[in-house]
């Protein structure tokens, strides 16, 4: 039986205090009722001996401790899943925003997953094709991957995350896929701009959204991610699609989470977040992947906002520790007018080796090469701002040429040009045909042979 | 059994009252579901309690069940090519209970009852014997024979009886009596407290290296069998790489890899690789000699909390069994976090950056259980644990409490560098501020295994590369022009020494592993065109331009693809570069 209490004792911010309880379960689901009527959800946080902590997922605002009821509902957080949420708009608590009906659900599951178990997993590696240069090459997209884009504020992540839905393939990979988009206290316009393009391209009706905008509740942030996976993890596993999430801006989901923790009283880590900032990440990125004996999976990239760009604040960096590499944008690059604004020497890819042993013999070569060239072009940049170029040597002039263009025609594309990794890879030797013959060490020499373009000097 | 009942959930931590003859760190079953715990704190009747799965759905008012013993792990054949969750559950008998997600409530066994496994004594009936004495051995891979031991807790004793043939883990093999008259029955398997190091003998200074085919490793900042190393490095630095290259190449005979907190593609990267790879001496899968831990970063936190002890106690098994292991922990920090989380919610006094006062003397624990050892028994054999363990400093920043803690006890320093990464110069080991303090220790051991010079090879190069840091800032002030023909000299030398040597890719499996002495005569080389050119660069008329210009230079590159047999053609390239570089002049 449900038990109802009017016993509340304490609402501070997001956490409501509930005294003389009975039989109350950690991570319950609670229902308050307000003395008007309104319904909102929250879990148990602790419960200590008849005292039960709960968190609401729903804005307290119009809450009082005399009136209101709380409902204990026995079972954690759930959402209903059904194959009718393709194409369907989700408020970031799972509730239809878009004036359809309500889903009837085929079955209900818990908001927190279980851990895969790591014997389980199948290893990524179907190689992605974005049509994006400097994705493809340098940082390897893989089925079942989850690479964060690290943006700042006032760059273009979600023009480069919505062109890596629309042009993402896989060579000879048929399957279903879907698209679940989680939204996280992006503004109207962002969570719009997805939208329009979802709609632009069709995609939409393969697409489920999770939209919690800047002027939706802050706590309701922390499960929006959570259904969001849900539905994915349905879809995938149980509906054998390829489903590839995006996420924004997992930087507010981190403020929610620490809004809720100074609420508690908690000893703070760095900056004031929570000292389980990475365990919580981690329940949220590790739901990517592959299982064993199962068609479907789950790509993910997170997009998130660097605090003034500071790829060493909190955030980024935890995440950067549980995710297989990162996509970081350049606001330098930005300002120049390059699109994408790839900063591609502190972008990785953690799964690409075993991707580029798929895509073609050379990738492998030509991506060191590609890279050690270049951040060897960037450090004569600089040295050519103090000294001036006439101070460079004839080899360092070469690399600032090469800087240059890997610049303007590796890096920089339109934002609807694709490009096919065959064509990405020959681009990157013609780039190199700049550099003096014996500085390509890291090619072997079979492959300089066979995919060099021979020029008039040599 | 004697229970008590909760009154508090709080996520991983438990408090139940009526606990009065609960013992610290003793085991104990949480709710009717059976949630494996342990106890880290007692006050009165009140027992805090970390549990080692999802507490959802548990709360006051159910049982938690005391079970008298302590968190310990089961040793006996059968842990090698094993995969374990930190609390020692095989993750393969997990997936066969539960399928493929964790599920909670899962209770099986560590090692497996039913197997039967040859086992041939080695001392008979009547046999006076000590404890850590080899009663007999057990064929548990190609790789390693099992040897089964007198426990460490018989102090002296006689065979009464001692079988030979094929058992179980359940079977009795041997019976001793002890000294005063009481019988022991032993079988296969011991059980023993994670919490606990394993006694030994004495030990020892550590004096052999552990070779691990990283050029770097090895010629720079070599690691001895024995010693501890500390791999701090910002995300995407390589630690992960470093570690698995370590796992798949050092030359210790048994090695446990614990994922404490990582991805979990990267375990699976592990457990797909490892089988398959080949063991560079015996051509058996490296498997066979590998157990895995892994506890990804989505499994419950307590459990990585104890999955390093889990790992070392497992590592000290071996180590007595006369083995050289090498424990990889990757990465300490989330130990450590996890740590914080429960010392957090216990709502003890924080110290540093919010972690318990009590990291430090925990990381020097944990770290002192490595050790060359003469191990326990009469026949003096000795054995030895390398703790590798990686660090992961948020920001990359060195100064923050774990990285400075595991500084204060491991000897070895391989500090990854983000920028090295960025320009994919890897392993991004930065050679400037990394060190090892076993240099003089296992100085003789190259001297006699490699070559007399061989150490002064390796000071010759490491001050090159401190010199080319200075002449890099004068370059960055002044520009290159401003530099002497003999500066020139270094910075080519040590371009050579970065971009030939150190370099290694750890994706080619001819260049992952590159052996001593090969190492030695790369190097070696590379340095001759230094010494040589040294010699004539006053010269009227030398040019280091015709230096680069040289054939001979072109194949130094090239130069660490000769297969490793073939140390003559080092020799010759020797010459040529003797030869043409005199030709300079």
């Amino acid at each position: 039986m449900q038990k109802e209490y009017k016993t509340l004792t304490e609402i501070a911010g997001p956490l409501i205090l509930v005294e003389g309880v009975e039989g109350i379960k950690y991570e319950e689901l609670v229902e308050m009722t307000t003395a008007s009527g309104e319904k909102r959800l929250g879990k148990v946080l602790e419960v200590n001996k008849d005292k039960a902590l709960v968190q609401m997922f729903e804005s307290p605002q119009g809450m009082a401790t005399e009136g209101t009821k709380a409902k204990f509902l026995g079972h954690p957080l759930e959402i209903g899943v059904s194959e009718d949420m393709l194409g369907r708009v989700f408020s970031g608590s799972g509730k239809p925003i878009d004036g359809g009906a309500e889903i009837i659900p085929e079955k209900k599951l818990n908001i927190n997953g279980a851990p895969i178990n790591p014997y389980s997993r199948d290893y990524p590696e179907d190689f992605i094709q974005t049509g994006i240069s400097s994705i493809d090459a340098l940082n390897t997209l893989v089925r079942g991957q989850k690479l964060p884009v690290f943006s700042g504020a006032g760059l273009p992540h979600s023009q480069v995350a919505a062109q890596i839905a629309r042009q993402a393939k896989v060579k000879g990979g048929e399957g279903d896929f879907a698209v679940v988009f989680g939204a996280m206290g992006v503004t109207f316009e962002e969570a719009q701009y997805f939208m329009n393009e979802f709609k632009k391209t069709g995609a939409i009706n393969r697409s489920v959204l999770f939209i919690n905008t800047a002027a939706d509740p802050v706590v309701e942030r922390i499960a929006t991610p959570r259904l969001a996976l849900t539905a994915a993890e349905y879809l995938a596993y149980e509906k054998d699609m390829h489903v590839l999430v995006i996420l924004t801006d997992l930087t507010n989901y981190c403020e929610a989470l620490r809004e809720v923790s100074a609420a508690r009283k908690e000893v703070p880590g760095r900056r004031g977040y929570p000292g389980y900032l990475y365990t919580d990440l981690a329940t949220i990125y590790e739901r990517a992947g592959k299982i064993k004996g199962k068609k479907g999976s789950i790509t993910q990239i997170p997009i998130l906002t660097m605090p003034e760009d500071d790829i060493t604040h909190p955030i980024p960096d935890l995440t950067g520790y549980i995710t297989e590499g990162q996509i970081v944008l350049g606001r330098d690059l930005h300002q120049k007018g390059i699109y994408p604004p790839v900063n591609v020497l502190p972008s990785l890819s953690r799964l690409s080796p075993t991707a580029r042993k798929v895509t073609r013999e050379d990738h492998e070569g030509i991506f060191g090469q590609l890279y050690a060239s270049f951040a060897r072009g960037l450090e004569v940049r600089d040295l050519a701002i103090i000294l001036g170029e006439s101070a460079l040597s004839e080899s360092d002039l070469k690399f600032l040429k090469f800087a240059q263009n890997f610049e303007d025609r590796f890096i920089t594309q339109a934002e609807n040009e694709e490009r096919s990794i065959e064509d990405t890879l020959n681009l990157g030797w013609e780039l190199l045909t700049v550099l003096p013959r014996n500085e390509l060490k890291r090619v072997k020499e079979e492959y300089i042979e066979k995919y060099l373009p021979k020029t008039k000097e040599s | 059994m004697q229970q008590g009942t909760i009154t508090k959930v709080s996520g991983p931590l438990v408090v139940a009252n009526g606990m009065k003859n609960a013992k610290m760190y003793e085991v104990v079953r949480v709710s009717q579901e059976k949630l494996m715990g342990e106890i880290i704190e007692l006050e009165g009747d009140e027992a805090s309690i970390q549990v080692y799965e999802d507490t959802t759905g548990i709360g006051p008012g159910e049982p938690v069940f005391l079970t008298g013993e302590t968190m310990s792990v089961e040793l006996g054949p059968g842990l090698l090519e094993s995969i374990y969750d930190g609390i020692q559950r095989p993750l393969a008998l997990i997936e066969k209970e539960a399928g493929s997600y964790i599920t909670r409530g899962i209770d099986v066994p560590g090692l497996n009852y039913d197997k039967s496994w040859d086992f041939k004594p080695t001392r008979s009936k009547g046999d006076s014997v000590v404890g850590g004495d080899i009663l007999g051995e057990v064929e548990e891979t190609s790789l390693i024979t099992h040897k089964v031991m007198v426990p460490p807790t018989i102090k002296k004793g006689t065979i009464e009886d001692i079988k030979s043939g094929s058992f179980t883990l359940k079977d009795v093999v041997a019976t001793i009596k002890d000294d005063e008259g009481k019988e022991h029955e032993i079988k296969m398997v011991q059980k023993w407290s994670i919490r606990r190091s394993r006694p030994f003998a004495e030990k020892k200074i550590p004096d052999t290296p552990l070779v691990t085919g990283s050029r770097t490793l090895d010629t720079m900042f070599p690691l001895a069998k024995g010693g501890t190393a500390c791999i701090p490095g910002p995300f995407g630095a390589g630690k992960t790489v470093t570690q698995q290259s370590l796992a798949k190449f050092c030359d210790a005979q048994v090695i446990v890899y614990i994922g404490c907190g990582e991805r979990g593609n990267e375990m699976t990267d592990v457990l797909l690789e490892f089988p398959q790879l080949k063991d560079p001496n015996s051509g058996e899968p490296l498997m066979k000699r590998t157990i895995m831990i892994a506890n990804t970063s989505n499994m419950p936190v307590a459990a990585r909390e104890a999955s390093v002890y889990t790992g070392i106690t497992i590592a000290e098994y071996y180590r007595d069994m006369g083995y050289h292991v090498a424990l990889m922990a990757d990465s300490t920090s989330r130990w450590a976090e996890a740590m914080r989380e429960m010392s957090g919610r216990l709502e003890e006094m924080p110290g540093e950056e919010g972690y318990p006062a009590y990291l430090g003397s925990k990381t020097a624990e944990f770290y002192e259980r490595a050790g060359y050892v003469s191990c326990l028994g009469s026949d003096d054999r000795s054995g030895s644990v390398t703790v590798i363990g990686a660090v992961s400093p948020p920001g990359g920043d060195l100064s923050e409490p774990v990285t400075q803690n595991t500084l204060r006890v491991t000897k070895a320093f391989w500090g990854l560098d983000a920028k090295l990464a960025y320009k994919r110069h890897f392993p991004a080991i930065n050679w400037l501020t990394s060190y090892s303090l076993y240099l003089d220790n296992i100085a003789n051991y190259w001297k006699e295994n490699v070559a007399e010079d061989y150490m002064q090879v390796r000071t010759q190069a490491s001050n090159l590369l401190q010199q080319e840091a200075k002449l890099e800032e004068i370059v960055r002030l002044v520009g290159m022009d401003a530099l002497s023909a003999k500066e020139r000299l270094v910075l080519e030398t040590t371009k050579s020494i970065r971009e030939d040597f150190l370099f290694q890719n750890a994706f080619d499996y001819v260049d992952a592993f590159t052996p001593p002495k090969k190492q030695y005569w790369i190097l070696r080389c590379i340095l001759s065109v230094f010494n040589e050119t040294s010699k004539i660069i006053d010269k009227e008329g030398f040019e280091i331009e015709k230096l680069l210009a040289l054939p001979v230079m072109g194949k130094i590159v090239k130069s660490k693809e000769y297969a490793a047999e073939d140390i003559h053609k080092y020799e010759e390239l020797e010459k040529e570069i003797i030869k043409e570089v005199a030709a300079l002049a």
